[in-house]
């Protein structure tokens, strides 16, 4: 657990960072701090490992005021994200990895040993060990990052927008990966990002700071969509709250309708009274909608023709992913897949609405 | 004390006879010559590490020490070699006023050197280094240093190279080194040219530099493996 007890961080001249902020990062969870810039999320972050001290208030690490203790030994306990990964440029990738071990004196084999692990942990080729940072592209820099900070074990983890330095795509497998890493570690995490989605992504609890280092709200993702305290924290979180907060309702079981189905490479069928029919390929994975009115008689359903502009819902998913299934499907009827991505059957929108109201004002 | 000449061309050419008539001599001053230009550098760099830190660490330091490390360079050698046993109160041909000398000219070229090489490791390195726990010292010798080795052995190999110069001059106020060929030759001219002294003294000035210049690149590439990594 990390508590931030009344920390204030002033700068001579008035300019003021963070401003009497208390706070609770609870243990084993991830808390994410997202606000504008200006609002004092980095420097609230690096007053917890004192890369920079607090003019007032405290902050503790469980039962310990981190004041109490020589910072570097502080520092050596908390592993530390930073955006652009902050690699040593002039040590090997293994190495890298092993700096706190080696600083903590552990014996130089085993710490590389361990990193080995950490590598592969974090998903990269040990192929990679003997290289240096500049041959890593910036993703796998970035799980380098991951992986160093991990390399000693910490109970708790500081990540300073560690993904925003990389393209949309690998960010996203970052995060994906980052999330099924802390399930399996528990990590007492506290995140910073400027960015709503990732907060909402990845938090556990969500602070939204505000210009000037106040804090404005502090909550779950889901209650922060659907119950923002002002409309500071409604603005900063955005538009389509309400079907953003759908991602955070599981569908349960849909109740779905047959779909007629045609198989591609096989005629076109005759005599459908439906405008569009869904095309499945030989497993039974759906892949596209036809539309029967635009084809030539006796044509063979081909590629070429689908419309592939509908998304999928998977049985068991969120409601948001049922409605938008719904929403971007042609036909009006939402096609819902097995985890296999085999077809189940199709639902409508007024059905995935009716089950919304049914479950109530989510919150 | 000029040695009468065993051979009687005075042709430029000629410098190899006359570096086999005058081996050991010769060599001794090579010998005089390339310590003369190599410690300096080595107590130069010693001195600018601490003081490059100083003008990174404390930003108001970096623009007077730089003006005065570069008013330093512009007093002529032969000042300063005659300057240095009259002001630190040594016999005036105390042969260490050569080194002195050449050390701080050494110290001069390198504090600019160190502090932009300790300039250029880039801010996330030192504050990563920081967060994971290193105290000031080891991050320095550790991280800041090893990075900065690039830019500070670019630096070193003016140095020693300006200093295979300067040592020269030296030797036209009697001290021993190469620079006493130029003497020689000059002393041997009186009624007509006589080149194979001087020229003999270029030639080992200059591959001198040359060698000198090789080991600091052999030694700033075995300090440096992770900059022939390849981007891949």
């Amino acid at each position: 657990m990390i508590r931030f007890d009344h920390a204030t961080k002033s700068y001579p001249g008035g300019t003021v960072a963070v401003d009497d902020l208390q706070l609770e990062a609870p243990t084993g969870q991830i808390t994410v701090l997202v606000g504008p810039s200006g609002c004092g999320k980095t420097t609230s972050l690096r007053m917890i490992n004192r890369m920079i001290e607090p003019t007032s208030g405290k902050v503790w690490l469980d039962d310990t005021d981190t004041a109490s203790m020589p910072a570097h030994e502080l520092r050596r306990q908390i592993g530390y994200v930073i955006q652009h990964a902050g690699l040593f440029p002039h040590r090997t990738i293994v190495d890298n990895v092993a700096t706190v071990p080696f600083l903590l004196g552990t014996d130089k084999k085993q710490a590389r040993a361990r990193s080995m692990e950490l590598l592969e942990r974090v998903g990269l080729d040990p192929a990679f060990a003997k290289r240096y940072p500049a041959q890593l592209s910036g993703g796998q820099q970035q799980r380098v990052g991951v992986a160093r900070a991990l390399a000693a074990d910490p109970p708790v983890m500081l990540m300073d927008e560690p993904f925003s330095a990389v393209d949309p795509v690998v960010r996203d497998q970052l995060q994906d990966e980052f999330l099924r890493l802390q399930s399996d570690l528990g990590k007492t995490i506290v995140f910073v990002t400027h960015d709503i989605d990732e907060a909402i992504k990845l938090g556990d609890q969500v602070a939204v700071l505000r210009v000037g280092g106040t804090l404005a709200q502090l909550a779950t993702p889901r209650e922060l969509l659907s119950r923002p305290v002002d409309a500071f924290v409604a603005g900063f979180v955005g538009r389509d709250r309400g079907y953003r907060a759908l991602g955070f309702t599981q569908s349960g079981s849909l109740r779905t309708h047959e779909e007629p189905t045609v198989t591609l490479g096989d005629p076109l069928p005759s005599g459908s009274d439906r405008d569009w029919v869904l095309v499945v390929d030989a497993a039974g994975a759906p892949q596209g909608w036809l539309h029967l009115g635009d084809q030539p008689r006796g044509a063979v359903v081909e590629d070429r023709m689908l419309y592939r502009g509908g998304t999928l819902a998977t049985q068991g998913g969120t409601l948001r992913a049922a409605l938008d299934a719904c929403l971007s499907s042609p036909s009006g009827r939402g096609v819902v897949v097995d985890e296999a991505g085999r077809l189940i059957g199709t639902v409508t929108a007024r059905e995935v609405l009716d089950l919304i109201e049914s479950q109530g004002t989510p919150s | 004390m000029i040695r009468p000449l065993d051979s009687a061309s005075s042709s430029p050419l000629h410098f190899f006879g006359y570096f086999l008539d005058h081996r050991s001599e010769d060599l001794g001053w090579l010998w005089d010559h390339t310590w003369l230009s190599v410690v300096p550098v080595v107590v130069g760099l010693a001195l600018a590490l601490p003081l490059g830190w100083l003008a990174r660490r404390y930003q108001w330091i970096y623009p007077p020490m730089m003006s005065i490390t570069g008013l330093l360079y512009t007093i002529p050698s032969i000042a300063l070699f005659v300057l240095i046993p009259p002001v630190l109160g040594m016999d005036p041909l105390n042969p260490l006023q050569v080194p002195i000398a050449l050390s701080l000219y050494s110290t001069a070229l390198l504090v600019r050197v160190v502090a932009d090489g300790l300039g250029a490791v880039s801010e996330e390195t030192v504050q990563a280094a920081t967060a994971l726990g290193y105290r000031p010292v080891g991050r320095f010798f550790r991280v800041e240093l090893p990075i900065a080795v690039p830019v500070i052995t670019a630096g070193l190999r003016v140095a020693i190279v300006a200093n295979v110069s300067i040592v020269a001059v030296a030797g036209t106020i009697g001290m021993d080194n190469l620079g006493r060929l130029f003497d020689q030759g000059f002393t041997l001219s009186v009624s007509q040219p006589y080149y194979p002294p001087i020229v003999l003294g270029i030639v080992l000035c200059v591959l001198l530099a040359l060698v000198l210049d090789l080991l600091v690149v052999l030694v700033s590439r075995m300090l440096t493996p992770w900059r022939r990594a390849v981007p891949s």
